[in-house]
């Protein structure tokens, strides 16, 4: 099979492009490599994506025994957490704010001991962390580290482990299955850094880990911003959008906000802070599909608590995915069970803080915080350069089907995510490597994390991340999910003898290591 | 760590066997207890409140809990609720150990004896269940407390 999707090199340009011949044939040979002129880097295991779902593989690969030199991960990023970074500060949590995740759920530290609020009452000389930890969720809300801790965690493991010596910068550009075993991963490395187009690893085993393929828009913000190019008033949470605070805090104004889960919360609180601390007088419209007026599930056993509009959750799935009840029950449940399964625990959620309680209970008090649901019908410009949100509202709230509203800005924060389809490698994977979709419409793994269909003689594909919710672990995009999905691959690994094995007596001595700033012993690859 | 069932029961007779067992011997020694009764007898008390607070931890409290647990959206069980435990279960034994259990002649344990044992031995398990467990067992929490 030959497509004509890739230019073939053009006369002149440098050697060790791709050719169609290899963009069409699935199995690579070694002879193919080398006819078209790509160098090729032999390492037993690769990551591609270079973000935390990298970081905490090589992590775990690092302190079970394995060799710096044995693992290569191909990355764009400077840093694992430059994209969580971006996307964290884009959605209003600066360093100083606290993230979504739990004090053990740590991607720094594999054993999750001692705990961020352990390492915060240590730092702080306070007990409040430790005391909000005993009593959660009960008598507070859960504790949660600051995003600068989780970082400057993450930069002192990567050192001890000598992660940056593991990096190779560079665009990933296909993964192919290789003819005889493993894989071949093509890199485009930077410009100027390499006397070819491309470089290929060939590896007995490959892990991907890209992240979320993109972010979408809601597809009525999305039309608006193409039809009128305005890319000021209408904006989305994950992309840099001060100038929204900063107009608001200048002069009086409208913010239509769009979403219910932890992003609007924190916009909101921004918002609110900003009146509060910097004279702001904005009106906020909060604008919900779906209205949860209290606890909500299809039995006693399954309810989740509500009011206002959100639905309640302390982590982005019920804590028990991650080890507990729900994790044993997903991992025995197959097709429609899983997707059902699936349904019950999913839906948009936002924790419940009691700061963001009291602040918008003052906002609807005061008159200056409102909320409205129903569908949108169309996003127009209006007026004295305002934007308008036509709604259709749900029928609770009156007879009234249809409102305009006008605004200053829209701040839209539902997080939409692509389909991984979008994502270029793993579009590839989908079309030349056997790769599948799960239930959810995403890349379908099995339970070791190995990605089903993709198996190369000895070789093995694996791939973590959001990239893979819809498998049989959901909490798949979260620093224990990583992890977990880490340690699954790993003890793959070892069963493979790729990596040596892993019981409590080097547990205890690579923490004593790790507790010391001691790098990782190797005694294996 | 978010527990299953099996994973409770296994935690807990994990943690009674590797803290609870040397604990015990400890405690028989050089707690309180009726002085110069034998230390046989003092040692025949204190490992049946053990192995009451094993067996009838496994086969009634741990149940349970979990049944407790399903009334929970997040299936989860907050680390107040396992410290917290630690009263029913205490009075439970305190009330078997006096009902059903061991009545050496002569006597060799008092209430003191029972609570040195029991409160220390609870808030150790406690202690370690909630983090250094995780290093002893690197996979205990990534499968509901269980160690197999």
């Amino acid at each position: 099979m030959v497509e004509g999707v890739e230019t073939p090199p053009r006369h002149g340009a440098m050697p060790g492009e791709l050719t169609p011949e290899l963009i069409g044939t699935d199995v690579w040979s070694d002879e193919l490599v080398a006819a078209a002129g790509i160098p090729v880097v032999d390492v037993p295991i690769v990551t591609c994506g270079g973000g935390i779902g990298s970081f905490v593989l090589v992590d775990f690969l690092r302190v079970w025994g394995l060799s710096p030199a044995s693992v290569r991960v191909l990355t764009v990023l400077e840093y694992p957490w430059q994209t969580y970074e971006y996307l964290t500060r884009c959605s209003q949590i600066p360093e100083g704010e606290r993230l979504r995740s739990d004090s053990s759920s740590m991607p720094n530290n594999l054993w999750g001991f001692p705990s961020y609020a352990l390492q915060e009452t240590w730092e702080d000389k306070s007990l409040a962390s430790l005391w909000n930890v005993f009593s959660e969720p009960i008598f507070c809300d859960y504790w949660t580290p600051r995003a600068g801790m989780v970082f400057r965690g993450l930069r002192k493991e990567a050192d001890r482990i000598g992660y940056w010596d593991t990096v190779v910068k560079g665009q990933v550009r296909m993964i192919r299955r290789r003819h005889d075993g493993g894989y071949f991963t093509i890199l485009t490395p930077p410009a100027g850094t390499a006397p070819t187009h491309r470089v290929a690893f060939r590896s007995r085993v490959v892990h991907v880990a890209f992240g979320y393929p993109g972010l979408k828009f809601l597809p009525d913000l999305q039309e608006y911003r193409e039809k009128y190019k305005d890319h000021e008033r209408v904006v989305n949470a994950y992309e840099p959008h001060e100038h929204v605070y900063a107009e608001l805090q200048r002069r009086s104004g409208v913010v239509v906000v769009r979403g219910g889960g932890i992003v609007a919360s924190r916009v909101l609180q921004r918002l609110i802070d900003d009146r509060d601390h910097h004279g702001a007088k904005t009106t906020i419209i909060h604008l919900f599909r779906t209205y949860v007026s209290g606890a909500h599930g299809p039995n006693w056993f399954n309810r989740r608590r509500g009011g206002n509009g959100w639905a309640y959750q302390g982590f982005n799935y019920p804590k028990s995915v991650w080890g507990g009840e729900l994790w044993a029950r997903f991992r025995k449940l197959e097709g429609d069970d899983r997707l059902q399964l699936y349904k019950v625990i999913g839906g948009t959620n936002t924790p419940r803080r009691r700061n963001w309680m009291h602040q918008q209970e003052r906002g609807r008090r005061e008159g200056w915080y409102r909320t409205l649901t129903g569908e949108v019908l169309e996003v127009m410009p209006g007026a004295d350069d305002k934007v308008v949100t036509a709604i259709h509202l749900a029928s609770q709230q009156g007879d009234a089907a249809n409102l305009q509203v006008a605004a200053d800005f829209i701040i839209d924060c539902t997080g939409l995510e692509a389909d991984i389809g979008e994502h270029r490698v793993l579009a590839d994977l989908l079309q030349h490597s056997g790769a599948g979709r799960n239930v959810l419409g995403r890349l379908d793994v099995e339970r070791t994390f190995e990605v089903r269909g993709t198996r190369s003689g000895a070789g093995r594909m694996y791939a973590s991340g959001a990239a893979t919710l819809g498998g049989y672990f959901p909490g798949v995009d979260t620093f224990l999910g990583l992890q977990l999905a880490a340690r699954e691959i790993t003890d793959d690994l070892a069963g493979m003898g790729m990596v040596p094995t892993f019981g409590s007596a080097r547990s205890f001595r690579e923490w004593w290591r790790w507790a010391r700033g001691v790098p990782p012993a190797v005694t294996g690859g | 760590m978010v527990p299953t069932l099996s994973g409770r029961i296994q935690t807990r007779l994990f943690l009674l066997a590797v803290i609870g067992i040397p604990w015990t011997a400890l405690i028989s020694v050089v707690g309180p207890h009726v002085s110069g009764a034998p230390l046989h007898l003092v040692f025949e008390t204190t490992y049946w409140v053990l192995a009451e607070v094993a067996i009838v931890g496994s086969v009634l409290w741990e149940p349970l809990y979990h049944a407790l647990m399903q009334f929970r959206w997040e299936k989860d069980w907050p680390i107040m609720f396992s410290l917290l435990q630690g009263v029913p279960e205490g009075i439970l034994a305190y009330v078997l150990l006096h009902a059903i259990g061991p009545s050496p002649h002569p006597a060799a344990v008092t209430t003191a004896t029972f609570l040195a044992q029991f409160i220390p031995l609870w808030f150790m398990v406690w202690l370690v269940a909630i983090g250094p467990m995780r290093v002893i067992v690197p996979r205990w929490r990534y499968r509901g407390g269980r160690i197999a």
